[in-house]
């Protein structure tokens, strides 16, 4: 199968703002609502959403960048271990409202991952995840996003490219394509 | 995703540089987790560790445990003196034992050099060297050399003089190892009898000279006299060593710069190092012991994540 385009940079760029819009309607003005990006891919989608929640609501958010590495399940089941980022949450999530924000939810270990690190910064009152693609049918873990980018049907041979201006890229676009197109 | 080259860790001799720099990244990592209030990650929660000492120690083990305590892993210690080993047993029957009761990884110290690589060859867990006699100490070099990056930014093209009692030290070796592959500049210093003959060939300049020494180093490793593992006399009292190779506050205001005063401990104060240097501001050795347990988590981390085959 060619490879086929689920997002380029108008429709990203559409599709971030109506995510916004709507964080704004649960969020209000963010006073007790933090962002947490997650490694390595979600943190840039973390930080192009606070920056257009910063210019719509002319104040800062905070946004963390949260590393799952060390809480995987499938650590010693892979044949080498997964390089860890960097973890940077500069804040409590004590009693605040936190946004998970990835890239794209697929089984849903990920975000499980996430939620059990999360706990080393504290007890938030509440937990919501966004995600810019949904591959949904797919989890095997019973993970939904509160927020989401686009829902897309795939199967397991699939996967999504995503490439953004942020990792070096040209321009933003992310695709779907077959596990084995890949060079 | 990244990998060591190495299934087991005995040596520094043994490992590539690209080794070296993916356990200092991963330290950095743990060196995080560790400053968080919760300073503690699932990822080895299902492994067990053991750790056998044939031989004292205080810091590393203390290290060891730490790490793996805070990586999840069960911890099972053992220690000679109050052991089967008194009774006569081998090495190779006490670790077998050790293993039938599901140990998938072995941290070992002990007194003879190539003990941990002999078990290696025999059991199917991952081999730690956790310090073989006077031949490798490998976690020690890697965080000696994570604190010289830390402090410094690099360890590339720095000037580091390994003093002491360079013959009966593994710290020594491991750290010549370590630090020529990550590019820097190693020199060692101490009496006539306490370097090795040959050291030069591991590409070490060689200085008997404690003053000139400090006058070329940035960063001066000092060394405990190993009077436990001397048999005969390579010098002739404590006192006439620290006279003419303790490093004190006064030797240190006659050199023009700073440099950086680093010990693997023990410290014997007053012989090798002065209390007014130890505990100075030029001294990070309690950032040495800090970074050690990040190192220690590094490559527990990275040694246990591979699939078994």
């Amino acid at each position: 199968m060619q490879k086929r385009l689920l997002f380029d940079g108008r429709l990203l760029q559409f599709t971030i703002n109506r995510l916004c819009q709507q964080l704004i309607e649960n969020h209000g003005d963010f006073t007790n609502s933090v962002l947490m990006g997650l490694q390595p891919r979600g943190i840039f989608l973390a930080e192009r959403i606070s920056t257009s929640l910063e210019t719509l609501l002319n104040k800062k958010i905070l946004l963390g960048y949260l590393d799952t590495t060390f809480h995987r399940d499938d650590f010693r089941r892979r044949d080498a271990p997964i390089a860890p980022h960097e973890t940077k949450v500069n804040f409590v999530i004590e009693g605040k409202k936190v946004i998970l924000i990835d890239d794209v939810l697929f089984t849903g270990r990920s975000v499980r991952a996430a939620l059990d690190a999360m706990v080393s910064f504290g007890r938030p009152e509440k937990v919501e995840l966004l995600t810019l693609i949904d591959r949904m049918y797919s989890r095997d873990i019973p993970v939904e996003a509160t927020y989401v980018g686009r829902r897309v049907n795939t199967v397991r041979s699939q996967r999504i490219l995503v490439e953004l201006k942020e990792q070096g890229m040209p321009e933003d676009n992310i695709w779907i394509m077959e596990k084995e197109d890949e060079a | 995703m990244s990998k060591l080259s190495t299934r087991h860790l005995l040596g520094i001799k043994d490992i590539t540089e690209e080794d070296i720099q993916l356990i200092f990244q991963t330290a950095d990592n743990f060196k995080d987790v560790l400053n968080r209030p919760i300073k503690k990650v699932p990822s080895l929660r299902d492994i067990t560790v053991a750790n056998v000492f044939f031989e004292n120690s205080t810091r590393t083990r203390l290290s060891f445990e730490l790490a793996e305590k805070r990586l999840s892993a069960d911890v099972v210690n053992f220690s000679s003196s109050s052991s089967s080993v008194k009774k006569g047993e081998t090495l190779l029957d006490t670790v077998n034992n050790i293993l039938a009761m599901k140990v998938d990884m072995v941290v070992m110290r002990h007194s003879s050099p190539g003990a941990p690589h002999f078990l290696s060859k025999h059991v199917k867990a991952n081999i730690i060297n956790a310090g073989d006699g006077t031949h490798e100490h490998p976690t020690q070099a890697l965080l000696d050399a994570f604190s010289i990056r830390e402090k410094l930014g690099d360890v590339a093209g720095k000037k580091v003089a390994i003093m002491g009692d360079i013959l009966h030290s593994r710290v020594a070796l491991s750290n010549i190892f370590c630090l020529k592959k990550l590019g820097a500049e190693v020199m060692v210093c101490g009496p006539i009898t306490l370097i090795p003959k040959f050291i030069g060939e591991l590409g070490v300049k060689v200085e008997y000279d404690v003053k000139k020494a400090l006058e070329w180093c940035d960063v001066a490793n000092v060394l405990r006299i190993q009077l436990e593992r001397q048999q005969i006399k390579y010098f002739p009292s404590l006192r006439e060593y620290s006279i003419y190779y303790g490093i004190n506050k006064q030797l240190l205001d006659t050199l023009n710069k700073e440099i950086v005063i680093m010990h693997p401990g023990p410290i014997n104060r007053g012989v090798e190092l002065n209390s007014d240097v130890a505990d100075s501001d030029h001294s990070i050795i309690l950032g040495q012991v800090e970074n050690g347990v990040a190192i220690r988590m590094a490559v527990l981390y990275l040694l246990a994540g591979v699939k078994e085959g």
